[in-house]
């Protein structure tokens, strides 16, 4: 894209500096307080799961793209390292190469590479290998978080997640689920770190808050309204499902890519309403803990028509006579 | 490939220009729906070309017959002749594979591959032709599901010759986790688009048209 000297459109132009590369680079930037409270977490073994990850997807997409610069627009870097975040802390080393490479080759070169992928590359990847080796990523096989220990085995101690019980909820407080403290994929459980990573984003405009504060809005209300109040009233078990599981890594930084959302004002806000409800309508009433992955995919798949039906009036237009 | 008698196109044509499954995208139900198992898909797409060529060959022998007002109904009749015909040999001899396959094989009598080749071919051609076409279009539908159900068995459970533990070969040994996403309906989507993908490229490359 970069080489293209000349580019027709239409008016007003505005001369930006921006380019993918920079984006995707503010990007790794917001993810990296996440990373690292991953790796205080559950130590070694989360930046191994990183480092594979973040290889494999930007091997991947070199050698598809038959390109030598492995880094390039920076986008298979963050789909690698969003497809680590939302996997178990120490996953076997082949399933974590095989997510992230099927993140980067179905997920999005298949569709004709960045900018034209229908659903987010991360996501794919998730699901992907849930569906493949869901022994590894469903049930009790998450690891305790062990703060500050390096280079302490992780998976020996495994649990279930907050989501997946009343029993594992009531185990962890509030004050943990934002630090991030319990049991969950590796770069889910601070809320603290994904709000600090997601702050940037907000500060350089690459994320429009339209659809995280749909998405947690909804969330907080379904899960105060139909919750059950289990977690000590209505208002704290709304906060609770706001904070437990994947709705903050999922808001803040898979419901906001760029290519797989709409591009309106009015569609972001349906768009992140719609992620939310899902989400709940999995977590409440269906047979899985989590929907975030699923909520969010579902959405990418109808945000052509959502586009489509929110064109805004444009300025000085006389409305269509029915 | 030299342009030939009509009579070696005619057989030729089904397999790879014209693949009913990887060209036309005909016959998608049974291709998604069994061909978890390459036992599973070769059994389905032997006996689809079994009724493809014997179904082939009566509408042509009665096309002249046939008055054109009518025909499809004629041609689901005889059809379906042969689909029950079917249904009952694999009942009697094959209760496994008929089981496996399930709703798929009276299914058959609406496979477009069949009534597609009996509306455009054997309806309009000589009996010799058409015979060649049901037999050509036949390998070629056995040959994609093969390729399919092989794709998916290896993939999805690791083995071949399954599901039937006493003839199933392990291939990549007892410690292999198999990617079982293959084995489900999704997987069949996705290696479905995955080797059209190939099989355009290949088109391409080999300039096949």
């Amino acid at each position: 894209m970069d080489n293209n000297k000349m580019v027709v459109s239409s008016s007003p132009h505005i001369r930006s500096i921006e380019s993918v590369q920079s984006v995707m680079t503010d990007v790794l930037i917001a993810l990296f307080p996440a990373a690292l409270m991953a790796v205080l977490l559950f130590g070694y073994q989360a930046l191994i799961t990183m480092v594979i990850s973040v290889a494999t997807a930007m091997l991947a997409e070199a050698l598809w793209l038959r390109k030598r610069d492995i880094y390039s627009d920076g986008s298979a870097a963050v789909t690698g390292l969003l497809f680590a975040m939302v996997l178990p802390p120490s996953p076997p080393w082949w399933l974590v190469v095989v997510g992230a490479a099927s993140a980067i080759i179905i997920g999005k070169q298949v569709f004709g590479g960045i900018g034209y992928n229908i659903f987010n590359p991360a996501l794919v990847g998730r699901a992907v290998v849930v569906m493949s080796w869901g022994g590894h990523l469903v049930g009790r096989v998450w690891s305790q978080p062990q703060p500050f220990a390096f280079t302490a085995d992780i998976s020996a101690v495994t649990t279930a997640t907050p989501l997946s019980g009343q029993e594992e909820a009531l185990a962890v407080s509030l004050t943990n689920l934002f630090i991030g403290s319990a049991p969950g994929c590796l770069g889910e459980t601070s809320a603290l770190a994904l709000l600090l990573g997601a702050a940037w984003l907000f500060y350089k405009g690459h994320i429009d808050l339209r659809i995280p504060g749909g998405f947690i809005g909804v969330v907080f209300v379904m899960g105060a309204v139909f919750g059950g109040g289990f977690y000590g009233g209505a208002l704290t078990t709304g906060l609770f499902h706001v904070l437990a599981g994947g709705v903050m890594l999922g808001a803040l930084f898979m419901a906001t890519d760029m290519v797989t959302t709409p591009v309106t004002t009015k569609g972001k806000l349906i768009f992140g309403i719609g992620c939310g409800i899902i989400t709940m309508m999995i977590r409440l009433w269906g047979t899985s803990p989590e929907g975030v992955t699923y909520a969010i995919l579902l959405m990418n798949a109808v945000t052509p028509i959502i586009d489509n039906f929110t064109v805004p009036q444009q300025f000085g237009g006389v409305k269509k006579s029915a | 490939m030299k342009a030939s008698s009509p009579y070696l196109q005619d057989f030729t044509r089904g397999i790879v220009k014209e693949n009913p499954v990887f060209v036309a995208l005909l016959g998608m139900c049974p291709t998604l729906g069994v061909t978890a198992f390459i036992v599973n898909g070769v059994g389905m797409g032997l006996a689809a070309a079994a009724v493809l060529i014997a179904s082939n060959l009566v509408i042509s022998l009665l096309r002249n017959y046939i008055p054109s007002q009518v025909r499809i109904p004629c041609f689901i009749v005889i059809i379906a002749t042969f689909v029950t015909i079917i249904e009952m040999v694999l009942q009697a001899f094959q209760p496994v594979l008929y089981e496996a396959l399930g709703v798929f094989v009276p299914l058959i009598v609406v496979n477009c591959i069949i009534l597609g080749r009996a509306e455009a071919f054997a309806s309009k051609r000589p009996v010799l032709r058409s015979l060649l076409d049901g037999i050509g279009m036949g390998i070629g539908f056995t040959l994609a599901l093969l390729i399919l159900s092989a794709v998916r068995e290896i993939l999805g459970h690791g083995t071949i010759l399954g599901p039937d533990p006493e003839s199933a070969i392990h291939l990549f040994g007892a410690n292999f986790e198999p990617m079982a996403l293959f084995a489900q309906p999704p997987g069949a989507f996705i290696a479905l688009g995955l080797l059209l993908a190939i099989v355009n490229l290949l088109f391409k490359r080999f300039n096949i048209k």
